[in-house]
């Protein structure tokens, strides 16, 4: 037995930027346009809401109110869909490379007032600016400029068959990535002839109500788009009017429930992209520094409210304590608070009821016996702020391994074989992501085949493309947004 | 004396008696009676799931050749009794005519579909150029159990035009056959049997839809309903589907079955899920 050199018993040397020294405040300070009122925009027109009510909209970042915004009722709703049924008649029988110059139009645009929507995303959602700045916008505007190429190949699509516009499409998107779920409906929809009635979130509508002005400037045709404003009963009334012929959904799976039992009987085609609980698997042969930065991203981009976030780390056991240890050393250096700081990884939870939420399931976690590890992070006292966490020691049967946490909560489980990995993966109802962390590219395909999951990340985790369809197996919803897959579901094959 | 055969319906690869032993004459078009059917109840139903479950794993491993081979042989065993099943079609009052040209359209449609096993996925799937340093790419898996309500109408061609897109992606089938002429797929029954395909992976049902349709809706190892519905079937369908978010896809009772815009990949893609895999290029 060769001696010990005296030193291997010292622990490796860290590098401790968390309290060390402050980061002098790196404040985005473009102007975000945000109007102090938005009415609805039916018709290509401002329209005053028919209740005459609007609702505050406020910063999670601070609690200050941004922006007034629209109560739409019934007959507003009402109102876009006649307007959207009017407008289908002449833009799906337009040229087809004239829509695709529309959306063409729209995707320079977004381009164009990139900083400033991105402002408008990070004040309105609590999303950090670096992101809304490098993944949301110019995200946004790929999905767009991707489109836009369709909107003359629809005959390329389904082989052998003529593929038709289905007419008004009703479509009702989640708060955490608000314009670019806003680009992933309505882009693939006027790309193949139909028109929109949108429905952003009751918390994030504003960067949906600054597109309306893109809209305008690329001189889309009114009633193409309309968007309405509101909370959930304007949800219930885009979802079940009776000129939609198509609803597609993105939201909590509670809701895509209600709205697939709602809508039985009704012909309306249905698309839903739901909740998901996924697993990111870490294998003991995997780049570990790398891994560690793939599980960092994968549960605290966006605070966690990403559906396909990987929230429960499968780690192998003989890996299990190292990785841990570099979690833990790394969340040190996560930095957490003002969005609007250049500098933040985590910024602001997106509303109150959220921050509730997350902070009633943390609790179920520490209940149960987890362990839980935070870093010793001061966050600011106004807005909504929850601490970047890790559990330990988590059990397949614990709230925080079942349930959609949709926070920054990480919950960390382990694994000896493949074969467990697998099963414990695939033991939830949802089915929308995983991630596999591995050298070996023969393992990363035949897990990839034994997971049921709409999308498997392999040593990478939540990108996205446009030519990369999108969506969920089991409980997670059905249809898929992105590449030929996605555009399809927005047609009829005649 | 002539000895006369009990109808039997098929299900886990074995020929089965309803566990309630209800029956129900079956008469031909003068109203002679011909021989009991069995009444299958809730309970067959969820047998009949449990045999598709257990077979659904194997059938999918199945190479793409493969299944088309099996698919194919299911065509010789139909044409082989031909004859005979047109004469089964002809009970239920339609011409003789029609009748064999139901068998002939069946066979047809077997044989077509025999050739997507493993040539679908180069229509549906997809690589995707993705802006990132990966290779990107859509593959098509079955999405397990399928339950399936057969037209009453044209008993073996409706019912073979809403299986055979399940089967040949390797999902395994629970199909409620047409109520009102259930005979053929007996006979349907005993040419799967001697087919080749694994046993579990089509079960057929005898059995009144008003009892079955809700348990169909609701049993939640089924992932998907390829339903030829009315309306208010359709309605009960969705909404148990909802509970467990499964995939419904409806068919007009009305449809012409004979038309050949059933020969596409396009019922292949309704009942499969796209799975996208990023996989890393370089070190």
């Amino acid at each position: 037995m060769p001696a010990k050199k005296a030193t291997s018993r010292q622990p490796a040397r860290e590098l401790l930027f968390g309290n060390l020294w402050e980061y002098d405040p790196a404040p985005e300070s473009a102007p975000a346009f945000i109007d102090a009122k938005y009415n609805l925009f039916i018709n290509g027109k401002w329209t005053t809401p028919k209740s005459r009510k609007h609702f505050d909209s406020i910063s999670p970042r601070n609690e200050e109110k941004l922006s007034e915004i629209a109560h739409a009722g019934l007959s507003d709703v009402d109102a876009a869909y006649q307007a959207a049924s009017k407008a289908f008649t002449s833009w799906s029988k337009l040229p087809p490379a004239d829509r695709g110059k529309y959306l063409f139009r729209i995707a320079r645009l977004l381009q164009d007032r990139a900083r400033e929507f991105a402002v408008a995303e990070t004040l309105d959602g609590g999303k950090p600016i670096k992101e809304s700045r490098d993944f949301d916008v110019p995200m946004a505007a790929a999905h767009f400029f991707y489109h836009a190429g369709w909107a003359d190949k629809l005959p390329y699509l389904a082989p052998g068959r003529r593929v038709e516009p289905l007419g008004v499409v009703g479509q009702v998107i989640p708060w955490n990535f608000p314009l670019l779920m806003l680009a992933w409906k309505i882009a693939p929809a006027l790309a193949a002839g139909n028109t929109v009635v949108l429905k952003p979130a009751e918390t994030t509508s504003i960067t949906a109500l600054k597109f309306a002005s893109i809209l305008q400037e690329a001189d889309l045709p009114p009633g193409v788009v309309n968007i309405v404003t509101g909370a959930r009963e304007t949800g219930a009334a885009v979802v079940t009017h009776p000129l939609a012929a198509k609803i597609a959904f993105t939201g909590s799976t509670a809701v895509g429930k209600w709205i697939q039992h709602t809508l039985a009987g009704s012909g309306k085609k249905l698309t839903l992209e739901l909740g998901g609980k996924a697993a990111n698997i870490i294998f003991d042969d995997a780049p570990l520094d790398q891994a560690v930065e793939g599980i960092i991203n994968g549960i605290f981009f966006n605070q966690g409210h990403v559906c396909c976030a990987g929230s429960r780390l499968l780690v192998q056991e003989s890996i299990a304590e190292t990785v841990l240890a570099k979690l833990k050393v790394r969340l040190k250096s996560l930095r957490t608070g003002d969005p609007m700081d250049k500098n933040t990884d985590v910024g602001a939870i997106n509303s109150k009821p959220q921050l509730d939420k997350i902070r009633a399931l943390v609790q179920s976690g520490i209940d149960d016996g987890a362990e839980i590890h935070q870093a010793p992070w001061s966050l600011p006292n106004k807005g909504f702020y929850f601490a970047p966490t890790l559990f330990s020691g988590v059990t397949m049967s614990q709230r925080i391994a079942q349930e959609e946490i949709f926070g920054p909560v990480l919950s960390i489980l382990t694994f000896r074989t493949p074969e467990e990995a697998v099963e414990k993966a695939n033991n939830t109802p949802y089915g929308l992501s995983a991630g596999i962390w591995t050298d070996k590219g023969s393992r990363i395909l035949k897990m990839a085949t034994e997971l049921k999951a709409g999308v498997v990340w392999a040593n990478t985790y939540n990108k996205f493309d446009p030519t990369s369809p999108f969506g969920g197996f089991k409980e997670s919803g059905f249809g898929r947004e992105g590449g030929k897959q996605g555009l399809l579901d927005y047609t009829t094959l005649a | 004396m002539k000895i006369t055969k009990t109808p039997k319906c098929y299900v886990g690869g074995a020929f089965i008696r309803s566990e309630s032993g209800r029956v129900r004459p079956l008469n031909d078009s003068s109203g002679t009676f011909l021989a009991n059917i069995p009444v299958c109840s809730r309970k067959d139903l969820r047998n009949a799931v449990e045999a598709a479950a257990k077979a659904g794993p194997g059938w999918a491993k199945r190479s793409a050749y493969n299944r088309g081979q099996i698919l194919y042989r299911l065509a010789e065993m139909l044409e082989a009794r031909g004859p005979e099943m047109s004469e089964a079609i002809a009970l239920s009052g339609t011409t003789k005519n029609n009748a064999s040209l139901e068998v002939r359209t069946a066979i047809d449609r077997i044989v077509h579909f025999a050739g997507w096993t493993d040539k679908y996925e180069a229509i549906l799937g997809s690589v995707n150029p993705v802006a990132t340093s990966h290779f990107n790419f859509t593959v098509t898996e079955p999405m397990g159990i399928i339950g399936i309500i057969a037209p009453d109408s044209s008993p073996l061609l409706g019912l073979l035009t809403l299986i055979l897109p399940a089967i040949t992606s390797g999902n395994t089938v629970v199909a409620l056959v047409s109520e009102t002429s259930p005979y053929p797929s007996i006979l349907l029954g005993e040419m799967l049997a001697t087919s080749d395909l694994p046993a579990g992976v089509v079960n057929l049902l005898t059995g009144e839809r008003k009892e079955l349709i809700p348990t169909f809706a609701t049993h939640a190892h089924l992932r998907a309903i390829s339903a030829s519905a009315t309306t208010p079937e359709a309605t009960l369908l969705q909404q148990g589907a909802a509970d467990s978010l499964k995939r419904v896809i409806l068919h007009d009772p009305k449809s012409d079955w004979h038309s050949p815009t059933h020969d596409s990949p396009y019922p292949i893609r309704d009942l499969i899920e796209f799975k996208t895999v990023w996989h890393p290029i370089g070190t």
